[in-house]
């Protein structure tokens, strides 16, 4: 039976914060699962969160199904490439204190092979408009080394009370 | 301006550090945001232009009229 195990979290203070990164992630799991609810500083009613592993920005691809409502649409992103996104998230002109929320699922993070992301993400704030993703990513890297870190950034910054758990999923 | 600044939290020790970015950090973040309004303003205005050709076509074909080739290509999957 599958067990679930919180290896970290981190919540972002009163100062925010560019970037957030787990390191020195254990490799004694299988799969990684990571849920961040988050807002940026971004003046706009939205910002994208991206994702990179090891501090490396190379051999990423992505593809993005978006609904929002009365629109749906199919993508990849301008970053292809340097990183996985685009996760969307709440930005300072939605509703106040209102955060988006996306799940990251890692299975294999350790393996000498190409690594696949499955990432569901859900944006709205208490308005008219909200938006549903459903990413795809791979990460396709010279060597195939195990994911050791994990870093996420939006396109402005974290705002005080994002946040993000990181947990370890074993197959006994 | 306030000094940028980012989150690492350490998984073996669970110490969290809160470090400022370097100036190759801070010129990479401006790059990617720099990058990233245009692409908003692209994928916005490629939206609303298909938006408006579909409506277009819908009219057309309600009223019988013939649709251009970029009316009709938003029409057929």
């Amino acid at each position: 039976m599958p067990t679930y195990k919180l290896i970290s979290s981190v919540t972002v203070g009163s100062g925010g914060a560019a970037n957030i990164t787990f390191s020195s992630i254990p490799a004694t799991f299988t799969d990684l699962l990571i849920k961040v609810s988050a807002r940026t500083n971004r003046a706009d009613d939205s910002d994208d969160l991206y994702l990179t592993f090891n501090g490396i920005s190379s051999g990423y691809s992505t593809r993005n199904l978006e609904g929002g409502g009365t629109t749906v649409s199919s993508d990849s992103f301008a970053g292809i490439g340097t990183k996985i996104g685009r996760m969307s998230q709440n930005a300072a002109n939605n509703t106040a204190n209102t955060f988006g929320n996306s799940e990251v699922y890692i299975p294999n993070y350790t393996s000498s092979k190409i690594k696949s992301i499955s990432i569901d993400n859900v944006r709205e704030h208490n308005g008219t408009y909200g938006s549903l993703n459903f990413i795809a990513g791979l990460w396709n890297y010279s060597g195939q080394p195990a994911i050791t870190s994990i870093t996420f950034t939006p396109n402005g910054s974290f705002v005080q009370y994002s946040s993000a758990y990181l947990y370890g999923i074993s197959n006994a | 301006m306030s000094t940028l600044t980012k989150i690492v939290v350490n998984c073996e020790t669970g110490e969290e550090q809160i470090l400022n970015l370097t100036a190759e950090e801070i010129s990479d973040l401006e790059a990617s945001a720099a990058a990233y309004e245009v692409e908003q303003a692209a994928k916005i205005a490629a939206d609303q232009a298909k938006a408006e050709l579909k409506a277009s076509a819908k009219t057309k074909l309600m009223a019988g009229l013939p649709l251009t080739a970029e009316e009709a290509d938003v029409l057929v999957i």
